[in-house]
Protein backbone atom coordinates (compact mmCIF):
# COMPACT_ATOMS: atom_id res chain seq x y z
CA UNK A 1 0.00 0.00 0.00
CA UNK A 2 0.67 3.69 -0.34
CA UNK A 3 2.04 5.03 2.43
CA UNK A 4 -0.66 7.65 3.44
CA UNK A 5 -0.47 10.93 3.42
CA UNK A 6 -0.41 11.67 8.26
CA UNK A 7 -3.85 12.37 7.90
CA UNK A 8 -5.76 15.68 9.62
CA UNK A 9 -8.74 15.89 11.83
CA UNK A 10 -10.90 13.54 9.72
CA UNK A 11 -13.43 15.72 8.97
CA UNK A 12 -13.12 19.63 9.29
CA UNK A 13 -15.06 21.06 11.86
CA UNK A 14 -18.31 22.94 10.74
CA UNK A 15 -17.21 26.49 11.45
CA UNK A 16 -13.27 26.83 11.80
CA UNK A 17 -13.76 29.66 14.45
CA UNK A 18 -15.62 27.03 16.85
CA UNK A 19 -12.10 25.02 17.54
CA UNK A 20 -10.90 28.21 18.62
CA UNK A 21 -11.06 28.82 22.18
CA UNK A 22 -12.67 32.01 23.17
CA UNK A 23 -11.56 35.49 21.40
CA UNK A 24 -12.06 36.98 25.33
CA UNK A 25 -8.72 34.62 26.39
CA UNK A 26 -6.54 35.20 23.35
CA UNK A 27 -6.54 39.10 22.92
CA UNK A 28 -6.37 41.58 25.34
CA UNK A 29 -10.31 43.90 25.94
CA UNK A 30 -10.36 45.62 22.24
CA UNK A 31 -7.17 43.78 20.48
CA UNK A 32 -4.88 46.25 21.41
CA UNK A 33 -2.21 45.55 24.37
CA UNK A 34 -2.71 47.83 27.02
CA UNK A 35 0.66 49.48 26.28
CA UNK A 36 -0.23 50.69 22.25
CA UNK A 37 -3.79 51.89 24.13
CA UNK A 38 -1.81 53.73 26.87
CA UNK A 39 0.23 55.59 23.93
CA UNK A 40 -2.67 56.13 21.78
CA UNK A 41 -4.25 58.10 24.25
CA UNK A 42 -1.49 59.42 25.47
CA UNK A 43 -1.10 61.33 21.87
CA UNK A 44 -4.60 61.94 21.95
CA UNK A 45 -4.39 63.90 24.57
CA UNK A 46 -1.80 66.12 23.08
CA UNK A 47 -3.51 66.46 20.11
CA UNK A 48 -6.31 67.53 22.11
CA UNK A 49 -4.56 70.20 23.70
CA UNK A 50 -2.84 71.63 20.74
CA UNK A 51 -6.32 71.41 17.98
CA UNK A 52 -5.16 70.82 14.50
CA UNK A 53 -1.37 69.56 15.15
CA UNK A 54 -0.33 66.40 14.02
CA UNK A 55 1.17 64.17 16.69
CA UNK A 56 3.11 60.99 15.51
CA UNK A 57 1.95 58.07 17.08
CA UNK A 58 3.09 54.23 16.97
CA UNK A 59 0.41 52.71 14.32
CA UNK A 60 0.12 49.38 15.39
CA UNK A 61 0.00 46.17 12.79
CA UNK A 62 -3.57 45.60 12.35
CA UNK A 63 -5.71 43.14 10.95
CA UNK A 64 -6.93 44.77 8.05
CA UNK A 65 -4.82 46.85 5.24
CA UNK A 66 -2.94 49.59 5.98
CA UNK A 67 -5.51 52.09 4.10
CA UNK A 68 -8.83 50.58 4.63
CA UNK A 69 -9.21 52.41 8.20
CA UNK A 70 -6.12 51.35 10.18
CA UNK A 71 -6.17 54.61 11.71
CA UNK A 72 -9.46 55.20 12.88
CA UNK A 73 -9.85 51.98 14.36
CA UNK A 74 -6.66 52.10 16.42
CA UNK A 75 -8.37 55.41 17.97
CA UNK A 76 -11.91 53.47 18.45
CA UNK A 77 -9.73 50.10 19.87
CA UNK A 78 -7.48 52.28 22.37
CA UNK A 79 -10.99 54.63 23.22
CA UNK A 80 -13.78 51.69 23.40
CA UNK A 81 -15.39 50.94 26.83
CA UNK A 82 -17.99 48.22 27.62
CA UNK A 83 -20.92 50.54 28.01
CA UNK A 84 -20.20 52.38 24.50
CA UNK A 85 -22.32 52.03 21.42
CA UNK A 86 -20.70 51.99 18.01
CA UNK A 87 -21.77 53.07 14.83
CA UNK A 88 -18.90 52.53 11.75
CA UNK A 89 -20.20 54.50 8.60
CA UNK A 90 -18.55 54.52 5.47
CA UNK A 91 -19.18 57.38 3.05
CA UNK A 92 -22.65 58.17 5.20
CA UNK A 93 -23.54 54.24 4.57
CA UNK A 94 -24.20 52.26 7.66
CA UNK A 95 -24.07 48.65 5.25
CA UNK A 96 -20.95 49.17 3.18
CA UNK A 97 -18.18 46.63 2.93
CA UNK A 98 -15.51 48.14 5.10
CA UNK A 99 -18.17 49.56 7.94
CA UNK A 100 -19.39 46.51 8.44
CA UNK A 101 -16.34 44.67 8.85
CA UNK A 102 -14.76 47.33 11.16
CA UNK A 103 -18.20 46.65 13.08
CA UNK A 104 -17.98 42.80 13.14
CA UNK A 105 -14.49 43.05 14.18
CA UNK A 106 -14.64 45.38 17.08
CA UNK A 107 -18.19 43.76 18.44
CA UNK A 108 -15.86 40.11 18.10
CA UNK A 109 -13.11 41.51 20.55
CA UNK A 110 -14.89 43.67 22.63
CA UNK A 111 -18.74 42.82 22.60
CA UNK A 112 -20.39 46.36 22.51
CA UNK A 113 -23.47 47.09 21.24
CA UNK A 114 -23.60 48.34 17.60
CA UNK A 115 -26.36 50.93 16.53
CA UNK A 116 -27.43 52.38 13.18
CA UNK A 117 -28.71 55.57 14.90
CA UNK A 118 -26.57 58.58 15.01
CA UNK A 119 -27.91 60.07 18.11
CA UNK A 120 -27.78 56.40 20.51
CA UNK A 121 -24.52 55.94 19.50
CA UNK A 122 -21.22 57.27 21.64
CA UNK A 123 -18.31 56.31 19.52
CA UNK A 124 -18.84 56.83 15.98
CA UNK A 125 -15.98 55.74 12.87
CA UNK A 126 -16.11 57.21 10.00
CA UNK A 127 -15.06 57.82 6.79
CA UNK A 128 -15.19 60.78 4.49
CA UNK A 129 -18.95 61.84 5.88
CA UNK A 130 -19.88 63.71 8.82
CA UNK A 131 -23.35 62.51 9.72
CA UNK A 132 -26.07 64.77 9.37
CA UNK A 133 -27.77 64.35 12.66
CA UNK A 134 -26.04 67.20 15.06
CA UNK A 135 -23.56 65.60 17.17
CA UNK A 136 -23.78 66.20 21.29
CA UNK A 137 -21.26 66.66 23.69
CA UNK A 138 -20.88 63.24 24.86
CA UNK A 139 -20.05 61.66 21.70
CA UNK A 140 -16.64 61.30 19.61
CA UNK A 141 -16.21 61.11 16.12
CA UNK A 142 -13.50 59.43 14.63
CA UNK A 143 -12.31 59.84 11.71
CA UNK A 144 -10.01 57.89 9.10
CA UNK A 145 -7.39 60.05 7.53
CA UNK A 146 -5.54 58.85 4.29
CA UNK A 147 -3.20 61.88 4.22
CA UNK A 148 -2.78 63.68 7.31
CA UNK A 149 -0.57 66.77 5.43
CA UNK A 150 -2.64 69.74 4.03
CA UNK A 151 0.75 71.00 2.85
CA UNK A 152 1.95 67.65 0.91
CA UNK A 153 -0.48 69.07 -1.86
CA UNK A 154 2.38 71.80 -2.53
CA UNK A 155 5.40 70.21 -0.73
CA UNK A 156 6.52 67.22 -0.87
CA UNK A 157 9.14 67.53 1.85
CA UNK A 158 8.30 66.23 5.44
CA UNK A 159 11.02 68.47 6.69
CA UNK A 160 9.74 71.60 4.91
CA UNK A 161 6.01 71.08 5.65
CA UNK A 162 6.79 70.74 9.32
CA UNK A 163 8.69 73.69 9.81
CA UNK A 164 5.71 75.28 7.64
CA UNK A 165 3.60 74.21 10.54
CA UNK A 166 5.88 75.40 13.10
CA UNK A 167 6.09 79.23 11.51
CA UNK A 168 2.61 78.93 10.25
CA UNK A 169 4.11 79.75 7.20
CA UNK A 170 0.63 79.11 5.12
CA UNK A 171 0.94 81.00 1.84
CA UNK A 172 2.10 78.26 -0.26
CA UNK A 173 -1.84 76.52 0.50
CA UNK A 174 -3.06 80.45 0.04
CA UNK A 175 -0.78 80.75 -3.36
CA UNK A 176 -2.24 77.27 -4.48
CA UNK A 177 -6.20 78.88 -3.72
CA UNK A 178 -5.14 82.02 -5.76
CA UNK A 179 -4.24 79.82 -9.23
CA UNK A 180 -7.05 77.85 -8.59
CA UNK A 181 -8.88 80.87 -8.75
CA UNK A 182 -6.84 82.59 -11.89
CA UNK A 183 -6.74 79.64 -13.95
CA UNK A 184 -10.53 78.48 -13.36
CA UNK A 185 -12.08 81.59 -11.19
CA UNK A 186 -13.19 79.54 -8.47
CA UNK A 187 -11.37 77.25 -5.74
CA UNK A 188 -11.65 73.56 -7.39
CA UNK A 189 -10.88 71.84 -3.83
CA UNK A 190 -13.79 69.50 -3.28
CA UNK A 191 -13.48 66.76 -0.56
CA UNK A 192 -10.04 67.92 1.34
CA UNK A 193 -10.70 71.60 1.80
CA UNK A 194 -7.47 72.66 3.73
CA UNK A 195 -9.42 74.95 7.38
CA UNK A 196 -7.30 76.74 9.51
CA UNK A 197 -8.28 75.26 13.27
CA UNK A 198 -8.06 77.65 16.19
CA UNK A 199 -6.89 80.17 13.92
CA UNK A 200 -3.32 78.54 14.12
CA UNK A 201 -2.89 75.40 12.41
CA UNK A 202 -3.88 74.40 9.03
CA UNK A 203 -5.39 71.20 8.96
CA UNK A 204 -6.50 68.58 6.59
CA UNK A 205 -10.12 67.41 7.79
CA UNK A 206 -10.12 64.46 5.86
CA UNK A 207 -11.90 64.01 2.38
CA UNK A 208 -15.26 64.88 3.62
CA UNK A 209 -17.00 67.18 1.37
CA UNK A 210 -16.67 70.46 2.08
CA UNK A 211 -20.76 70.29 3.09
CA UNK A 212 -19.72 69.06 6.74
CA UNK A 213 -17.06 71.43 7.15
CA UNK A 214 -19.42 73.61 9.16
CA UNK A 215 -20.20 71.10 11.44
CA UNK A 216 -16.67 70.88 12.48
CA UNK A 217 -16.48 74.52 13.41
CA UNK A 218 -17.38 75.18 17.21
CA UNK A 219 -18.71 71.44 17.44
CA UNK A 220 -20.11 69.69 20.66
CA UNK A 221 -18.35 66.41 20.15
CA UNK A 222 -14.82 65.82 20.16
CA UNK A 223 -13.34 65.13 16.72
CA UNK A 224 -10.27 62.77 16.58
CA UNK A 225 -8.74 61.85 13.09
CA UNK A 226 -5.94 59.23 12.74
CA UNK A 227 -3.65 58.38 9.79
CA UNK A 228 -2.81 54.45 10.49
CA UNK A 229 -0.38 54.49 7.37
CA UNK A 230 1.37 57.63 7.60
CA UNK A 231 1.02 57.19 11.97
CA UNK A 232 -0.37 60.98 12.53
CA UNK A 233 -3.10 61.81 15.15
CA UNK A 234 -4.88 65.01 15.54
CA UNK A 235 -8.17 66.42 16.98
CA UNK A 236 -10.26 69.01 16.88
CA UNK A 237 -11.58 69.50 20.83
CA UNK A 238 -15.42 70.88 21.63
CA UNK A 239 -16.13 74.30 20.32
CA UNK A 240 -13.33 75.15 18.86
CA UNK A 241 -13.14 77.40 15.68
CA UNK A 242 -12.41 76.15 12.48
CA UNK A 243 -12.34 78.04 9.10
CA UNK A 244 -12.05 76.85 5.94
CA UNK A 245 -9.57 78.91 3.95
CA UNK A 246 -11.10 81.94 1.74
CA UNK A 247 -10.50 85.11 0.07
CA UNK A 248 -12.43 88.09 0.79
CA UNK A 249 -13.82 88.12 -2.39
CA UNK A 250 -13.79 84.77 -3.12
CA UNK A 251 -15.94 83.06 -0.14
CA UNK A 252 -15.93 79.58 0.96
CA UNK A 253 -18.80 77.13 -0.60
CA UNK A 254 -20.77 73.95 0.45
CA UNK A 255 -21.82 71.88 -2.42
CA UNK A 256 -25.41 72.94 -3.79
CA UNK A 257 -27.88 70.69 -4.92
CA UNK A 258 -29.64 73.30 -6.43
CA UNK A 259 -32.83 72.31 -4.10
CA UNK A 260 -32.93 68.73 -5.30
CA UNK A 261 -34.61 66.19 -2.53
CA UNK A 262 -33.57 62.55 -1.74
CA UNK A 263 -35.77 60.15 -3.98
CA UNK A 264 -36.01 57.82 -1.28
CA UNK A 265 -37.26 60.06 1.95
CA UNK A 266 -38.11 63.36 0.17
CA UNK A 267 -35.16 65.37 2.49
CA UNK A 268 -33.83 68.57 1.39
CA UNK A 269 -30.79 69.93 2.66
CA UNK A 270 -29.08 66.73 3.27
CA UNK A 271 -25.53 65.76 1.20
CA UNK A 272 -26.89 64.17 -2.00
CA UNK A 273 -25.42 61.27 -3.80
CA UNK A 274 -26.47 60.77 -7.27
CA UNK A 275 -27.64 57.72 -8.56
CA UNK A 276 -27.65 57.03 -11.95
CA UNK A 277 -29.75 53.91 -13.12
CA UNK A 278 -27.30 51.77 -15.35
CA UNK A 279 -30.58 50.79 -17.66
CA UNK A 280 -32.34 53.74 -18.22
CA UNK A 281 -29.63 56.50 -17.81
CA UNK A 282 -31.82 57.80 -15.29
CA UNK A 283 -30.55 60.40 -12.63
CA UNK A 284 -31.54 60.27 -8.84
CA UNK A 285 -30.37 61.65 -5.57
CA UNK A 286 -30.55 60.30 -2.37
CA UNK A 287 -28.86 60.63 0.93
CA UNK A 288 -25.68 60.04 1.47
CA UNK A 289 -26.44 59.24 5.23
CA UNK A 290 -28.07 56.23 5.40
CA UNK A 291 -29.10 56.17 8.72
CA UNK A 292 -30.72 59.89 8.43
CA UNK A 293 -32.35 58.63 5.28
CA UNK A 294 -33.77 55.53 7.52
CA UNK A 295 -35.14 57.85 10.33
CA UNK A 296 -36.48 60.17 8.12
CA UNK A 297 -38.30 57.91 6.36
CA UNK A 298 -39.62 56.68 9.26
CA UNK A 299 -40.82 59.42 10.28
CA UNK A 300 -42.74 60.92 7.39
CA UNK A 301 -44.54 57.69 7.73
CA UNK A 302 -45.64 58.22 11.49
CA UNK A 303 -46.59 61.95 10.32
CA UNK A 304 -48.68 60.32 7.13
CA UNK A 305 -50.28 58.73 9.69
CA UNK A 306 -50.73 61.64 11.87
CA UNK A 307 -52.35 64.45 9.80
CA UNK A 308 -52.31 66.61 12.82
CA UNK A 309 -48.07 66.78 12.78
CA UNK A 310 -47.22 70.17 13.77
CA UNK A 311 -43.74 69.36 15.05
CA UNK A 312 -41.10 68.96 11.72
CA UNK A 313 -38.48 66.56 11.95
CA UNK B 1 21.06 110.98 10.41
CA UNK B 2 20.45 107.78 12.05
CA UNK B 3 21.61 104.79 9.70
CA UNK B 4 18.49 102.53 8.46
CA UNK B 5 20.12 99.07 8.64
CA UNK B 6 23.16 98.42 10.65
CA UNK B 7 25.53 95.22 10.45
CA UNK B 8 28.33 94.09 13.14
CA UNK B 9 30.72 91.73 13.48
CA UNK B 10 28.91 89.19 10.49
CA UNK B 11 30.76 86.08 10.12
CA UNK B 12 29.66 82.78 8.29
CA UNK B 13 32.03 79.59 8.58
CA UNK B 14 31.20 75.92 6.77
CA UNK B 15 33.23 73.43 9.22
CA UNK B 16 34.27 72.84 12.69
CA UNK B 17 35.98 75.98 13.42
CA UNK B 18 38.99 76.71 15.72
CA UNK B 19 40.70 79.24 17.78
CA UNK B 20 43.00 80.22 14.91
CA UNK B 21 40.32 80.66 12.19
CA UNK B 22 39.99 84.43 12.33
CA UNK B 23 43.96 85.36 12.45
CA UNK B 24 44.56 82.60 9.91
CA UNK B 25 42.11 83.96 7.84
CA UNK B 26 41.18 87.62 5.51
CA UNK B 27 42.46 89.56 3.23
CA UNK B 28 45.58 90.20 4.34
CA UNK B 29 46.50 86.49 4.26
CA UNK B 30 44.75 85.78 1.13
CA UNK B 31 42.54 83.25 1.64
CA UNK B 32 39.34 82.14 3.31
CA UNK B 33 40.17 78.76 4.47
CA UNK B 34 41.73 78.40 7.97
CA UNK B 35 45.10 76.25 7.38
CA UNK B 36 44.64 74.50 10.85
CA UNK B 37 40.97 73.50 11.13
CA UNK B 38 40.08 73.52 6.76
CA UNK B 39 36.86 75.85 7.73
CA UNK B 40 35.89 78.19 4.90
CA UNK B 41 34.82 81.25 6.36
CA UNK B 42 32.65 82.55 3.81
CA UNK B 43 31.90 86.25 4.98
CA UNK B 44 33.96 87.59 8.43
CA UNK B 45 33.59 90.33 10.93
CA UNK B 46 31.97 92.47 8.33
CA UNK B 47 30.26 95.60 9.57
CA UNK B 48 28.51 98.38 7.81
CA UNK B 49 25.69 100.65 7.93
CA UNK B 50 22.81 102.00 5.38
CA UNK B 51 21.29 104.89 5.46
CA UNK B 52 17.81 105.72 4.24
CA UNK B 53 17.34 106.60 0.99
CA UNK B 54 20.79 105.25 -0.06
CA UNK B 55 22.27 103.15 -2.74
CA UNK B 56 25.33 100.54 -1.25
CA UNK B 57 27.28 98.90 -3.78
CA UNK B 58 29.15 95.73 -2.43
CA UNK B 59 31.84 94.81 -4.93
CA UNK B 60 34.26 91.97 -5.29
CA UNK B 61 35.73 89.20 -7.50
CA UNK B 62 34.15 85.47 -7.09
CA UNK B 63 34.08 83.85 -3.47
CA UNK B 64 34.89 87.11 -1.55
CA UNK B 65 32.00 86.86 0.46
CA UNK B 66 29.55 89.51 -1.08
CA UNK B 67 26.59 87.25 -1.78
CA UNK B 68 26.82 85.58 1.69
CA UNK B 69 26.65 88.54 2.87
CA UNK B 70 23.03 89.87 1.67
CA UNK B 71 22.12 86.06 2.19
CA UNK B 72 22.60 86.62 5.07
CA UNK B 73 21.07 89.66 5.66
CA UNK B 74 17.34 87.91 4.06
CA UNK B 75 17.55 85.12 6.48
CA UNK B 76 18.08 82.71 4.00
CA UNK B 77 20.54 80.72 6.19
CA UNK B 78 21.86 81.11 9.85
CA UNK B 79 25.18 83.55 10.69
CA UNK B 80 27.57 82.11 12.65
CA UNK B 81 27.82 84.82 14.63
CA UNK B 82 26.86 88.28 14.09
CA UNK B 83 24.13 91.41 14.84
CA UNK B 84 21.58 92.80 12.19
CA UNK B 85 19.14 96.08 13.68
CA UNK B 86 16.80 97.10 11.34
CA UNK B 87 14.57 100.61 11.84
CA UNK B 88 11.07 99.27 11.72
CA UNK B 89 8.79 102.49 11.56
CA UNK B 90 6.72 102.16 8.79
CA UNK B 91 2.82 100.80 8.72
CA UNK B 92 2.64 97.28 8.66
CA UNK B 93 5.99 96.15 10.34
CA UNK B 94 6.06 94.17 13.45
CA UNK B 95 6.58 95.60 16.64
CA UNK B 96 10.34 95.20 17.13
CA UNK B 97 12.21 96.59 19.87
CA UNK B 98 15.19 98.89 17.46
CA UNK B 99 17.97 97.68 19.59
CA UNK B 100 17.19 93.89 18.90
CA UNK B 101 19.18 92.21 17.38
CA UNK B 102 17.17 90.35 14.30
CA UNK B 103 19.34 87.73 14.13
CA UNK B 104 18.79 86.52 17.67
CA UNK B 105 15.18 86.50 16.73
CA UNK B 106 13.10 83.36 16.20
CA UNK B 107 12.42 82.08 12.83
CA UNK B 108 8.62 83.00 13.19
CA UNK B 109 9.44 86.80 13.60
CA UNK B 110 12.30 86.64 11.46
CA UNK B 111 10.13 85.52 8.39
CA UNK B 112 7.40 88.70 9.70
CA UNK B 113 10.57 91.34 9.22
CA UNK B 114 11.17 89.64 5.97
CA UNK B 115 8.06 90.15 5.03
CA UNK B 116 6.91 93.43 5.89
CA UNK B 117 10.21 95.29 5.08
CA UNK B 118 12.87 93.25 3.17
CA UNK B 119 12.82 92.36 -0.60
CA UNK B 120 15.38 90.46 -2.72
CA UNK B 121 16.22 90.01 -6.14
CA UNK B 122 18.75 86.93 -6.92
CA UNK B 123 20.82 86.67 -9.74
CA UNK B 124 18.83 83.37 -10.91
CA UNK B 125 15.33 84.16 -11.17
CA UNK B 126 14.62 80.41 -10.49
CA UNK B 127 15.86 80.96 -6.36
CA UNK B 128 13.51 84.01 -6.23
CA UNK B 129 10.83 82.57 -8.57
CA UNK B 130 7.99 79.72 -8.36
CA UNK B 131 8.67 78.70 -12.12
CA UNK B 132 5.44 76.43 -12.28
CA UNK B 133 3.36 79.96 -10.39
CA UNK B 134 1.84 82.50 -12.63
CA UNK B 135 3.79 85.98 -12.40
CA UNK B 136 1.18 87.32 -11.36
CA UNK B 137 1.08 84.88 -8.45
CA UNK B 138 4.66 85.17 -7.60
CA UNK B 139 3.71 88.58 -6.64
CA UNK B 140 0.81 87.27 -4.94
CA UNK B 141 2.38 85.28 -2.89
CA UNK B 142 4.57 87.84 -1.18
CA UNK B 143 1.62 89.59 -0.62
CA UNK B 144 -0.28 86.55 1.07
CA UNK B 145 2.70 86.07 3.46
CA UNK B 146 1.90 90.06 4.67
CA UNK B 147 -1.61 88.92 5.18
CA UNK B 148 -3.79 90.07 1.81
CA UNK B 149 -6.48 88.39 0.88
CA UNK B 150 -8.56 89.77 -1.70
CA UNK B 151 -8.02 88.17 -4.53
CA UNK B 152 -9.00 91.29 -6.67
CA UNK B 153 -6.62 93.80 -5.18
CA UNK B 154 -3.96 91.62 -5.09
CA UNK B 155 -4.15 91.50 -9.12
CA UNK B 156 -4.84 95.14 -8.89
CA UNK B 157 -1.48 95.26 -7.23
CA UNK B 158 0.13 92.86 -8.78
CA UNK B 159 -0.44 94.29 -12.53
CA UNK B 160 0.36 97.75 -11.27
CA UNK B 161 3.67 96.58 -10.59
CA UNK B 162 3.99 94.59 -13.55
CA UNK B 163 3.25 97.85 -15.21
CA UNK B 164 6.01 99.80 -13.63
CA UNK B 165 8.51 96.85 -14.17
CA UNK B 166 7.56 96.97 -17.66
CA UNK B 167 6.52 93.45 -17.87
CA UNK B 168 3.02 93.37 -20.34
CA UNK B 169 0.65 92.87 -17.70
CA UNK B 170 -1.51 90.48 -20.70
CA UNK B 171 1.15 87.98 -19.62
CA UNK B 172 0.56 88.42 -15.56
CA UNK B 173 -1.29 84.79 -15.70
CA UNK B 174 1.86 82.92 -18.07
CA UNK B 175 4.39 81.72 -16.54
CA UNK B 176 7.33 82.80 -15.68
CA UNK B 177 9.71 80.00 -17.67
CA UNK B 178 8.20 81.01 -20.39
CA UNK B 179 9.41 84.45 -19.97
CA UNK B 180 13.03 85.68 -21.42
CA UNK B 181 15.72 86.60 -18.66
CA UNK B 182 15.02 90.15 -18.64
CA UNK B 183 11.49 89.54 -17.81
CA UNK B 184 12.07 87.07 -15.24
CA UNK B 185 14.30 89.88 -13.73
CA UNK B 186 11.44 92.41 -14.09
CA UNK B 187 9.13 89.96 -12.72
CA UNK B 188 11.62 89.21 -9.46
CA UNK B 189 12.21 93.19 -9.05
CA UNK B 190 8.21 93.46 -9.02
CA UNK B 191 7.54 90.97 -6.60
CA UNK B 192 10.74 92.43 -4.10
CA UNK B 193 8.80 95.50 -4.35
CA UNK B 194 5.32 94.22 -3.73
CA UNK B 195 5.26 95.07 0.23
CA UNK B 196 6.86 98.21 -0.18
CA UNK B 197 10.12 97.25 1.58
CA UNK B 198 12.13 99.55 3.17
CA UNK B 199 15.49 97.89 2.14
CA UNK B 200 16.10 95.99 -1.24
CA UNK B 201 18.82 93.53 -1.88
CA UNK B 202 19.69 93.29 -5.64
CA UNK B 203 22.30 90.28 -5.29
CA UNK B 204 23.75 90.20 -8.57
CA UNK B 205 20.95 91.33 -11.05
CA UNK B 206 22.17 92.08 -14.14
CA UNK B 207 24.82 88.82 -14.39
CA UNK B 208 23.95 86.66 -17.41
CA UNK B 209 21.65 88.83 -19.15
CA UNK B 210 22.95 90.10 -22.60
CA UNK B 211 23.96 94.21 -22.42
CA UNK B 212 21.29 95.60 -24.41
CA UNK B 213 18.79 94.13 -21.05
CA UNK B 214 21.30 95.01 -18.76
CA UNK B 215 21.06 98.35 -19.85
CA UNK B 216 16.99 98.35 -19.60
CA UNK B 217 17.12 96.63 -16.06
CA UNK B 218 19.66 99.07 -14.75
CA UNK B 219 17.89 102.31 -15.82
CA UNK B 220 14.71 100.52 -14.52
CA UNK B 221 16.19 99.95 -11.27
CA UNK B 222 17.82 103.80 -11.44
CA UNK B 223 14.46 104.76 -12.19
CA UNK B 224 12.34 103.05 -9.50
CA UNK B 225 15.16 104.24 -6.89
CA UNK B 226 14.41 107.48 -7.83
CA UNK B 227 10.56 106.94 -7.37
CA UNK B 228 10.63 105.15 -4.09
CA UNK B 229 13.54 106.14 -2.38
CA UNK B 230 13.81 102.76 -1.27
CA UNK B 231 17.59 102.46 0.73
CA UNK B 232 19.02 99.07 -1.79
CA UNK B 233 22.11 97.19 -1.49
CA UNK B 234 23.58 96.30 -4.58
CA UNK B 235 26.05 93.22 -5.10
CA UNK B 236 27.57 93.53 -7.99
CA UNK B 237 31.36 91.98 -9.47
CA UNK B 238 30.53 94.15 -12.53
CA UNK B 239 32.26 98.02 -12.02
CA UNK B 240 29.79 99.60 -14.24
CA UNK B 241 27.08 98.27 -12.70
CA UNK B 242 28.45 99.80 -8.96
CA UNK B 243 29.17 103.09 -10.79
CA UNK B 244 25.59 103.78 -12.00
CA UNK B 245 23.81 103.04 -9.17
CA UNK B 246 25.68 103.17 -6.47
CA UNK B 247 26.48 106.39 -3.99
CA UNK B 248 28.74 104.00 -1.53
CA UNK B 249 30.64 101.24 -1.84
CA UNK B 250 32.41 98.77 -0.14
CA UNK B 251 34.90 96.22 -1.49
CA UNK B 252 35.24 92.67 -0.43
CA UNK B 253 38.07 90.20 -1.17
CA UNK B 254 38.41 86.79 1.28
CA UNK B 255 35.38 87.33 3.44
CA UNK B 256 36.56 91.00 4.67
CA UNK B 257 35.78 94.43 3.74
CA UNK B 258 39.11 95.92 2.21
CA UNK B 259 37.98 99.19 1.57
CA UNK B 260 34.81 101.44 1.80
CA UNK B 261 33.95 104.82 0.54
CA UNK B 262 32.07 107.20 -1.79
CA UNK B 263 31.62 105.15 -5.04
CA UNK B 264 33.56 107.82 -7.53
CA UNK B 265 36.10 108.10 -5.18
CA UNK B 266 37.03 104.01 -5.09
CA UNK B 267 36.57 103.99 -8.74
CA UNK B 268 38.99 106.88 -9.24
CA UNK B 269 41.16 106.79 -6.34
CA UNK B 270 41.85 103.16 -5.15
CA UNK B 271 43.29 102.90 -2.45
CA UNK B 272 43.69 99.17 -1.55
CA UNK B 273 45.72 96.64 -3.83
CA UNK B 274 43.11 94.81 -4.66
CA UNK B 275 40.51 97.32 -5.50
CA UNK B 276 43.28 98.86 -7.79
CA UNK B 277 43.48 95.48 -9.46
CA UNK B 278 40.05 95.41 -9.71
CA UNK B 279 39.49 98.73 -11.11
CA UNK B 280 42.39 98.27 -13.64
CA UNK B 281 41.12 94.97 -15.08
CA UNK B 282 37.71 96.76 -16.39
CA UNK B 283 38.17 96.11 -20.07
Amino acid sequence: MTPRMPSRASAPPADWRDSLPPAEGRYSYAFLDEGAKREIRRRMLKAVAIPGCQVPFGSREMPIARGWGTGGLQLTLALIGPEDVLKVIDQGADDSVNAVNIKKFVTRVTGVAVTTDTAAATLIQTRHRIPEEPLRPNQLLIFQVPIPEPLRLVEPSERETRRMHAEADYSRMWLYLYEDIVKFNEITVGARYPVLVNRRHLMDPSPIPRWDLPKLDRGEALFLFCAGREKRIYAVPPYTEVQPLAFEDFAFRVEAFAGRRCARCGSVGTYLDEVIDDATGRRTYSCSDTAFCEKALRGNSVKEARPSGEDRA
Amino acid sequence: MTPILQVRNLTKRYGPGCARCLESTGARRETNQCPRCRSILACREVAFELYPGEVLGIVGESGSGKSTVVRLLHFDFEPTTGEFFLSLNGNGAPKIDPGQNLFGLSAFHRRQVRNARMGIVYQNARMGLRMKVSAGGNIAERLLMAGWRHVGRMRERASGLLEQTEVPVERMDELPRNFSGGMQQRVQIAKALSTHPAVLLLDEVTTGLDVSVQARVLDLIRGLQQDLGVATIVVSHDLGVIRLLTSRTIVMRHGCIVEEGLSDQILEDPQHPYTQLLVNSTL
